[in-house]
């Protein structure tokens, strides 16, 4: 058949029969996208009991955490958090949601599922390279879970490990022996698994399309993923590096990181002439794009839910937006100074980074235009994912706002390391993200696993986390403007007193908004094996997602070869019995 | 306050059906795709290197050069002859290829005579690939004697992590030759592609070096 020899044969095996290839080694990437999701899950319940131990010690530091003391004698004898461990929890904290959350659930396992789907091909363009990328980042968690459990515990650098904190050793502090070092293998690990998946994801994109899916009808969520793999490419293949020249300045006494003459608990270091800086540099040069690997994707999530819910186009059509995405990604690689203001950076240098940091809020604020511009208007149909989606929009504008402000170096040198900046980046990209995760989760979980999520826990879960977010990080704003500097452990200075109560409020709204997020797991799990079964298409969507079974069969599309014939978001068409007209319609597929 | 409906302003006017021609997306082949996405990745880092290396140099005072060993040289020459012979290979395949489906007689067994004369080459370059790894080990023994270890100083340090680095990316590119080996001796489908596939990444390491090369050669 001369159409079918046309369209791309990636899936020459047959499914998969015994249990390992089927749902440990597999090589569908549909598994692969739950097992990336189903990693996440672990990982954002693990960083978010880390958060309640350290906030708790943030309001009460002498309180003692019931059992603590088993899982860490040295960290917590008595269940007291040592300030050393305090440093601990929050590397731990920071390292796994950014890297086993943020990365994984919007891009890796999102993308790795419905990017196939959504271009009509039948796997991704190198199912075995897929499959390592998984498991290599399994490794790199497992690794770093590691870190809990040798003798002197977790490392103390932070998630962003600058150097020489990160680049000494024993001498460092407790956690800087074996923790950073299995901190640095698991990064590696981590760099290695991306940039597989990245590989993975711009080959499947420009090669696997299936016919008619042109470029300009690609869903906005695939482009997005399309976007930040690209990103990803770039970025992940600098981290490798620096953390190979981290690894071997702490094992091998090299100096890249090590200036020469430090003493460091009594110690002379037996090092010259490195810079710390240039840790900085590279650091950074991955750090400002990986934060909007995290976001970019849920920026395509948000930007693909929405027509749905409002059942017309976005403003502007698609294009606006992709230009959005990629002038964002250009920019992310000509920012990263400005997470150095305060580094000694000469001021012209300062001004040559705060500039870019300033175009790079355009894209941003359009993009953001764009969504209250469409909802402007529309009948939107209030569910849980929509819910999430407007979440989105509003702690994106609420970080965004502050990021006006520190992206001056006057005034970040004030703001610099403060609770402020705390308060920043996780409204604009944590929070972001995660409600980009869970608007995601509300919309495709029927596909993916083939029942509904209740909805009305599902707006429960979205009131209470939305109210709780603001509740644990508008206070920090104020709490950097009076000066608080994040990551100390205690506050004792007569400044820092008077702002103990504001620390305790926000620890008791983590502590609540944590509790809420297990109407989310329950939710997820009760519909996993008891929710009701999902239609093919139960929001009335048009992308190529809908038009398969739910869940898809194995090779997607049960043998048909999907022919496209519409744009991705034809919603509020007249003239025809339904208000949308799908991506593909079943008369242009063809059976085998 | 008027009493009138309020009807939402129309952002978009309404739009009817319409069939859209189908337009056929373009078709790459992945694995072609894949390597030059792979070989960016790879550039990447190594600039990521590169730019440390020009940052460490200027940050201290412990800068030294060393002489570089001159099996460095000979190691260039072979990983460029490597790159020829991948390329002589390359072209008695694509005979291979054409006489097979040339309508003379004897065609089958001319294409046989050309396919083994191109694993042949194939062989030559995967040889000559790991003899440059030989080399490079020879080239880190001779620092060694002199002395010169990994933490001895930056531009040893930098040194070792270049050579190691891109004596990895090599040692990858003759797992993917005897790969690609394996299948044009057993005929597979696309064994051809896989072969355009390798060669791109094997230049691309054989650049790489070059590259790498004149760093080392102007910085240490």
């Amino acid at each position: 058949m001369s159409d079918a020899s046309a369209q791309p044969q990636v899936h020459h095996l047959s499914p998969p029969t015994g249990f390992i290839r089927k749902h440990v080694f597999s090589l569908d990437h549909k598994v692969i996208g739950l097992q990336y999701y189903g990693l996440a899950l672990a990982a954002v319940f693990i960083g978010m009991v880390l958060s309640w131990l350290f906030r708790i010690h943030l309001g009460w530091a002498t309180a003692a955490i019931p059992g603590l003391q088993f899982f860490s004698p040295n960290g917590a004898p008595g269940g007291v958090i040592t300030p050393e461990y305090y440093l601990s929890l929050l590397t731990m904290h920071g390292t796994i949601m950014v890297f086993f959350v943020l990365t994984n659930a919007p891009f890796a396992g999102f993308g790795n599922y419905f990017l196939p789907i959504q271009i009509g091909a039948e796997d991704m363009a190198f199912p075995r390279f897929n499959m390592m990328s998984f498991w290599t980042t399994f490794a790199a968690f497992l690794v770093m879970m590691a870190a809990f459990f040798v003798h002197d515990g977790p490392p103390i650098s932070g998630w962003t490990a600058y150097a020489t904190l990160s680049s000494v050793g024993r001498d460092a502090g407790p956690g800087q022996a074996m923790g950073q070092n299995l901190w640095a293998v698991s990064i590696a690990l981590f760099c290695i698994g991306q940039l597989l998946g990245s590989l993975n994801f711009i080959a499947t994109t420009l090669d696997l399309r299936t016919k008619g899916m042109s470029l300009s009808r690609m869903p906005l969520a695939t482009w997005a993923w399309f976007i930040t793999a690209c990103i990803g490419l770039l970025a992940f293949a600098d981290l490798l590096p620096a953390c190979i020249l981290l690894i071997l300045d702490r094992t091998a006494g090299t100096s890249f990181f090590n200036p020469s003459g430090m003493v460091v608990s009594d110690n002379l270091q037996p090092h010259s002439g490195g810079s710390p800086l240039l840790w900085q540099h590279l650091f950074w040069f991955f750090g400002h794009p990986e934060v909007y690997i995290a976001i970019i994707p849920a920026f395509g999530i948000v930007a693909h839910i929405l027509p749905t819910f409002m059942r017309k186009p976005l403003l502007g059509g698609v294009r606006v937006l992709i230009g959005c995405m990629v002038a964002a990604g250009f920019l992310s690689y000509m920012v990263w100074g400005h997470h150095m203001f305060v580094s000694g950076m000469n001021p012209y240098s300062a001004i040559l980074f705060s500039v870019p940091t300033l175009i790079i809020t355009i894209p941003f604020t359009v993009a953001t235009l764009i969504f209250l511009g469409s909802i402007y208007g529309a009948n939107l149909r209030f569910n849980s994912a929509s819910l999430f989606c407007l979440g989105f929009i509003s702690v994106f504008i609420s970080g965004g706002i502050s990021g006006f402000f520190l992206a001056q170096p006057s005034l970040d040198t004030y703001l610099h390391a403060t609770y402020f900046v705390v308060a920043h980046f996780h409204f604009v990209m944590a929070v972001a993200a995660i409600f980009g995760i869970f608007a995601g989760t509300y919309f495709w979980m029927p596909k993916m696993i083939g029942r509904m999520m209740n909805e009305t826990l599902g707006k429960l879960h979205f009131w209470l986390t939305f109210i709780g977010v603001y509740c644990i990080f508008m206070p920090m704003h104020y709490l950097g403007l009076a000066g608080n500097v994040r990551r100390y452990s205690a506050f004792t200075d007569n400044y820092l007193i008077p702002l103990i109560p504001v620390h305790k409020f926000i620890t008791v709204a983590a502590l609540l908004t944590g509790a809420a997020q297990f109407i989310f797991f329950y939710n997820l799990i009760h519909t996993r094996w008891w929710g009701p079964q999902a239609p093919d298409n139960p929001w009335e969507a048009t992308t190529l997602e809908w038009s398969t079974t739910s869940p898809p069969p194995f090779d997607n599309f049960g043998g048909r070869h999907i022919v496209v014939t519409a744009d991705p978001y034809e919603y509020g068409v007249e003239g025809g019995a339904t208000d949308y007209v799908m991506q593909t319609t079943t008369g242009a597929a063809t059976k085998h | 306050m008027s009493t009138a409906t309020y009807t939402p302003p129309q952002t978009t006017a309404p739009r009817t059906r319409v069939a859209v021609p189908v337009v056929t997306a373009t078709k790459g082949i992945p694995s072609q795709t894949g390597v030059w996405v792979a070989v960016s990745a790879i550039a990447m880092s190594f600039a990521a290197l590169t730019s440390a290396l020009i940052v460490r140099e200027g940050s201290g005072t412990d800068w030294h050069r060393f002489v570089l060993p001159r099996i460095l040289y000979l190691d260039t020459i072979i990983l460029i002859a490597s790159s020829f012979t991948l390329e002589v290979s390359r072209k008695r395949f694509a005979a291979a290829v054409s006489s097979s489906v040339a309508p003379s007689g004897s065609s089958a067994s001319i294409a046989a005579a050309q396919r083994s004369d191109g694993l042949y080459w194939l062989n030559m370059t995967l040889t000559l690939g790991l003899l440059f790894v030989v080399g490079q080990v020879l080239a880190w023994r001779s620092l060694v004697f002199q002395g010169l270890l990994l933490a001895t100083g930056p531009s040893t340090s930098f040194f070792y992590v270049l050579t190691a680095m891109h004596g990895l990316h090599l040692l990858g590119g003759v797992l993917g030759l005897i790969y690609v080996g394996y299948r044009l001796r057993r005929n597979a489908r696309n064994a051809q592609t896989s072969l355009g596939t390798a060669a791109v990444y094997w230049h691309f390491v054989d650049l790489l070096w070059f590259y790498l090369l004149m760093v080392i050669v102007i910085r240490m």
